[in-house]
């Protein structure tokens, strides 16, 4: 009985498998960059980005309609050209990188929301802002699993630049030129992984696939592999949770699975080592030094 | 001194913020295996000239040349920078000084991580190879620093206020190992406020406030009068200032 609640309907129904298709591999990709974005304390900025995307998949749909290639390019082009334009502010005038992030991508939401406008068919932008996990077809998700196999070897070849420039860049720039590569690199990655991220699950709720597994890891574990291991495992399993939820209750799957994350990072909040009471239930006495 | 061995040439460098100067028409050459204790006070402009050797701020004036053969320059910069809630273990922190040797993608040699050992043994940190470094205390997390420094095998040391909030102990040991260094034949340049510990160890220092106001033996530099013009010229800003045209020749 229950395993029919659990099993049933991803053996019965093929759009289930596709969409679960589509969570492991956003689970395997989106999340470790999401665990860099949240060590690199700019789990915001992912948020930012996420809106820069908007504007260029809204041209794509409005020039092509609802193709997924235009989509594609048009977000992939929007967010990079806003990740770089910020990142090239930031290092040539005083301005932090916040703050010219913030302006690109206020600009770029504003001209989003004026396309959208202009041409006033809401409704199927829908599909843009809230994604579409149950709908997944072929072609969206071998562009997801593309996206994520791209992801993980970039991230192997990137991982120990991108950790020192985590913490301590300014010893990355002393040894290495590899910095503006790691930092670029990784940027590239983010817009990629909320490309993916946002034909699942929608612009405005890929960040939370990124950064809700993420932050919920962190406060379980102390080494970085854990924490990119769970935060996966995190991702993955809300997965399932979310479209089980959305199945049997006959609920969105995308907010379903942001908050399936949520309720994680929620228990996660109270009873972890890092959370806010975990470290006070830990009643072992302390050590002699 | 023959300007053609020195391991580092300032070359009437002036260096600043805003057309402002904080390195005004500086001049000297380091030789080869110097020890040299850089003696300012705040706003002198030594930080100022060490971002401009390690290339992070272009002169506004003149130049240096640095020839420091294949080990390189090392560069350890005031503590803030490093962001010490980040999950990274101090052994994997450590090791990051062999990357000249293991770049970005190769893994470390049993040899390697031996000399990773031995580099933690060396500044008293044995055991703590697992540990985080957010859990280090702030002296720790500077023999830490000094550790993977070691491994960075550089020719040209610049070390910036190194001994800040750090205790007696700790940089009893740390000058220890600057000493070693020193001993084998590197050169080495050092922010310093402890003027006590200059005299007793530096045998060439450099006073800085924005001009240089002297460079060679520490015992000749660190006078009560030129102690005082230090005092004195750091202190001056005017935000008004004329453009400077100080000749070549007289900068000399």
């Amino acid at each position: 009985m229950i395993a029919d609640g659990l099993l049933g309907p991803f053996a019965d129904f093929e759009f289930m498998r596709r969409a679960l298709a589509g969570c492991l591999a956003l689970a395997l990709g989106a999340t470790p960059v999401g665990v860099f974005l949240l060590l690199r304390r700019m789990s915001l900025m992912g948020d930012a980005m996420a809106h820069a995307i908007l504007p260029g998949a809204a041209l794509g749909y409005l020039a092509f309609g609802l193709s997924l290639g235009a989509m594609t390019v048009g977000g992939i082009v929007a967010g990079l050209v806003v990740a770089l334009a910020a990142g090239l502010v930031a290092r040539s005038s005083i301005l932090k990188e916040d703050a010219s992030l913030a302006a690109f991508y206020l600009l770029s939401i504003a001209t989003g929301v004026m396309i959208v406008s202009l041409r006033g068919r809401n409704l199927d932008l829908l599909h843009v802002l809230f994604g579409s996990v149950l709908a997944l077809d072929d072609a969206s998700l071998l562009l997801i699993s593309t996206i994520t196999t791209v992801t993980l070897v970039a991230l192997a070849l990137l991982y120990r630049p991108l950790v020192l420039e985590c913490f301590d860049a300014a010893f990355l720039r002393g040894v290495s030129t590899a910095s503006p590569i790691a930092h670029y690199g990784f940027l590239v990655l983010v817009v990629l992984n909320l490309v993916a991220g946002f034909h699942a699950l929608g612009t405005l709720m890929a960040v939370g696939i990124m950064i809700l597994p993420s932050a919920a890891a962190r406060l379980w574990v102390k080494r970085l592999p854990a924490m990119l291991g769970l935060a996966v495992v995190i991702a993955f399993v809300s997965g399932v949770g979310g479209l089980l939820a959305s199945y049997h209750a006959d609920v969105p799957a995308g907010p379903a699975i942001i908050l399936v994350t949520g309720i994680i990072y929620v228990l996660s909040l109270i009873l972890a080592p890092g959370g806010m009471i975990g470290a006070r239930l830990d009643r072992r006495p302390h050590l002699e030094s | 001194m023959n300007a053609r061995e020195a391991i580092l040439e300032l070359d009437n460098l002036t260096l600043g913020y805003d057309r402002h100067p904080a390195v005004h028409h500086l001049r000297c050459s380091i030789a080869p295996g110097a020890l040299v204790a850089i003696v300012g006070p705040n706003g002198a402009g030594k930080s100022t000239l060490f971002k401009a050797l390690t290339g992070e701020l272009p002169p506004l004036q003149g130049q240096f040349r640095v020839h420091a053969g294949k080990g390189g320059i090392a560069y350890l910069p005031q503590q803030s920078e490093l962001d010490r809630s980040f999950p990274v273990s101090v052994f994997d922190m450590v090791s990051m000084g062999l990357w000249r040797e293991i770049g970005a993608f190769r893994g470390l040699k049993r040899s390697q991580a031996e000399r990773v050992r031995a580099a933690l043994a060396a500044v008293g940190l044995s055991g703590f190879e697992a540990r985080q470094i957010g859990t280090l205390s702030g002296g720790q997390l500077q023999r830490a620093r000094f550790a993977r420094m070691m491994l960075q095998d550089a020719n040209l040391l610049l070390l910036d206020e190194p001994f800040n909030a750090i205790d007696a102990r700790t940089i009893e040991d740390l000058v220890a190992l600057i000493l070693q260094w020193h001993a084998e034949g590197r050169t080495i340049l050092a922010v310093l406020h402890d003027l006590t510990l200059v005299q007793r160890h530096f045998p060439e220092c450099l006073l800085l406030a924005r001009e240089c106001l002297g460079f060679g033996p520490t015992a000749e530099i660190l006078t009560p009068e030129r102690l005082a013009t230090a005092r004195r010229l750091a202190g001056e800003f005017d935000a008004t200032a004329p453009v400077c045209h100080r000749p070549e020749a007289e900068a000399a």
